[in-house]
């Protein structure tokens, strides 16, 4: 009893303690985020006034960034927020700047270069952005030059669409056993085998919707052992185009991590597919493909939007294969800006540098999504 | 429900427990079988009131009875066929016997299952239809009876096949025509049918020809009229894969057919390939030299 109501007094002198050191000497981060002004230094060198820069696009307060920008007399501030957050809703739109990295590449007295890698979080994972940022000293301060990205325009038009579209009508839940219901679409697996990764296990391979109507499909493989026995089930996320139009080939891809290949005996595929309203547009077109090689080894490209429709997420997926037709590797990137009609958008997707010597093809495709629903 | 299980279960306990006293009872004069939902009657002995029961796999009858006349049961009275026990309780004695219930004679209604609810035409015995009869209280009747099936294309002579049930369904196989189309496929067992549709769409593109030709600085590729290896078109929407492949670049385009053919614009590169594909099915290949 007597010991416990010591451990009491200790505890509360203890948060009284923190409460003061939190208090008179105040971390710079809480600081900022409190609305106070602790978390930027003065940007007395180049890379003080980047790293001032970054913390405000990790804060959002685009105001305050715009306003220490040298060359802001060259456009609006709202032209610098879009350029940040995108002008149409995108991936980007919904981010936050998760962390930066600052890299000075070159100073003199009164300029210098330096070099912004910014790290996005998303909804689909982190999304890494580089911008070469020129700086020039005003009086004791170094101020950065922003090098504006800014959307283009697309001329007033009207386009007409004639895309086919497909609506479901189940059976409804009151009808009897025996009441015919509409079958879900029929998908193949067309290619399928395992690899081993340093870190697991991966599975990957083709469906196939030989359907004439659209399926939402997804996969999950059952690494089974020698017994039999199950060692661990996985589905695929976003290593997938999970609509798939008639006669639509998507790769996809499975990672079992900490899984070893000598453990497996066989794999349970199990492929997944259900009816789904969708329309047979918009076409992407994808120019330009590329299949960079090693060092630094990237399949890269231009998407494009054959439509009149702004689509807001671009999923770009791509199929590697090996002279025999094999496929090696499945790779994938999100395009953060919204994709405008008829405006190329670049892509570059990095390829695991020790499997780009086997690649001899590749084939990319594009699943696309709009806000207000999948288009 | 619950109301109807606890009578089972109590009347089933009740007479599970006293099986040497039904032994010792008098007899009942019940019909060996009778025809769910039909009337029927029951001859009792003695004298007095008892409690009448009529114990089912789902169904349990009550109803107070003078002893020594016949006991009268109205038509609807017991629906469910199954094997049943009556007995006949007071408080000095107990009569009991068995009863068959069989479903009724007349088919009333069919489940039909047809699957699948599409397929590609030209299919042998790709489509399968199975049929369960039951009378007009939901019995499965079990005693054979002739089911006929008839699957019927917009064009040509329908395809008919007469099966008899045993312990009650019939089943069979049946081919998918060369020609699309929304088939009607129907159960017939005495005067009641049931009517499914099955939609004949057509297989994979057959033949797969596409043509190139220059469209300002870039190339328009179309294909002709997209068709099975039976003729029939391909449904739009259907995905045509264009490649153009160049000096190990590549441009690719995923087109849905509209009004049978697929269109698409690529690049334009002297020396170029192009080539046309829709799922495994590979066309053409144009070399480009312009």
């Amino acid at each position: 009893m007597k010991s416990g109501r010591l451990l009491a007094v200790i505890l509360g002198l203890a948060t009284v303690a923190l409460i003061a050191v939190g208090t008179i000497w105040p971390v710079s981060t809480a600081v900022a985020y409190a609305g106070g002004q602790g978390l930027f230094s003065s940007s007395s060198t180049p890379e003080q006034a980047v790293k001032n820069l970054g913390d405000e696009f990790r804060l959002r307060e685009w105001s305050k960034a715009y306003e220490n920008l040298a060359n802001k007399n060259q456009f609006s501030e709202a032209d610098f927020e879009h350029d940040l957050t995108g002008y149409y809703p995108s991936l980007r739109t919904f981010s936050t700047l998760e962390s930066f990295g600052v890299f000075p590449l070159h100073a003199s007295a009164d300029s210098a270069d330096v070099r912004l890698d910014m790290h996005w979080s998303t909804v689909v994972g982190t999304s890494n952005t580089t911008r070469n940022l020129h700086l020039v000293k005003t009086g004791d301060a170094w101020k950065v030059e922003w090098p504006l990205f800014k959307e283009p325009e697309v001329p007033p038009q009207v386009i007409s669409e004639d895309y086919l579209r497909w609506d479901v009508i189940f059976r409804g839940p009151g009808d009897d056993w025996a009441t015919q219901n509409v079958d879900s679409p029929h998908i193949t697996i067309v290619d399928m085998h395992p690899v081993q990764r340093a870190e697991g296990v991966v599975v990957l391979g083709e469906i196939l919707n030989q359907d004439v109507v659209p399926a939402y499909v997804s996969v999950s493989a059952t690494l089974l052992a020698k017994d039999q026995s199950a060692i661990a089930t996985e589905s695929c996320f976003d290593k997938i185009s999970h609509l798939l139009l008639p006669k639509q080939v998507t790769p996809f891809l499975i990672e079992f991590p900490n899984q070893q290949l000598s453990d497996v005996s066989a794999i349970r595929m199990s492929p997944f597919s259900s009816l789904v309203s969708a329309a047979a547009g918009p076409v992407i077109a994808i120019n330009d493909e590329h299949l960079n090689p090693a060092p630094d080894a990237s399949l890269t490209g231009q998407v494009v939007n054959e439509s009149g429709k702004v689509l807001s997420v671009a999923h770009v997926l791509g199929t590697l294969y090996d002279k025999s037709g094999q496929v090696v590797w499945v790779v994938d990137k999100y395009i953060d800006r919204a994709l405008l009609p008829k405006t190329p958008a670049p892509f570059n997707i990095p390829i695991p540098e020790d499997l780009a010597r086997k690649i001899s093809s590749q084939r990319t495709v594009v699943a696309s999504f709009s806000f207000g629903g999948s288009v | 429900m619950r109301l109807h299980l606890a009578l089972i279960t109590g009347a089933s306990l009740l007479f599970g427990a006293l099986p040497g006293a039904f032994a010792q009872s008098g007899s009942l004069s019940v019909p060996g079988t009778v025809e769910a939902g039909a009337g029927f009657s029951i001859q009792t002995t003695g004298s007095g009131s008892a409690a009448l029961y009529i114990v089912g796999p789902s169904q349990v009858f009550k109803q107070e009875v003078r002893l020594g006349g016949p006991v009268m049961l109205p038509a609807g009275s017991i629906t469910h066929a199954g094997h049943y026990l009556v007995a006949v309780v007071t408080p000095s004695s107990k009569q009991t016997a068995s009863l068959d219930v069989l479903p009724a004679a007349e088919p009333a209604s069919i489940s039909f299952l047809a699957e699948p609810s599409r397929l590609p035409v030209d299919l042998r015995d790709a489509i399968t239809g199975a049929a369960y009869i039951f009378d007009s209280y939901a019995n499965l009747i079990t005693r054979p009876l002739p089911v006929s099936f008839k699957l019927s294309a917009p064009s040509g002579a329908p395809q008919v096949q007469t099966v008899t049930t045993r312990n009650g369904a019939a089943w069979v196989r049946m081919n998918s025509t060369p020609q699309r189309g929304e088939d009607t496929f129907i159960a017939q067992a005495g005067s009641i049918s049931v009517s499914r549709s099955v939609h004949q769409v057509a297989g994979d593109p057959c033949q797969l020809t596409m043509s190139a030709h220059p469209s300002g600085p870039q190339l328009e590729l179309e294909t002709n009229p997209v068709r099975d290896c039976s003729g029939n078109p391909v449904p739009d929407g259907t995905i045509v894969t264009f490649t153009e492949s160049y000096d190990g670049g590549l441009s690719s385009a995923d087109v849905p057919l509209k009004r049978g053919i697929a269109k698409a614009y690529l690049p334009a590169h002297p020396g170029g390939v192009l080539s046309v594909a829709s799922g495994v099915v590979l066309g053409n290949q144009i070399h480009w030299e312009k």
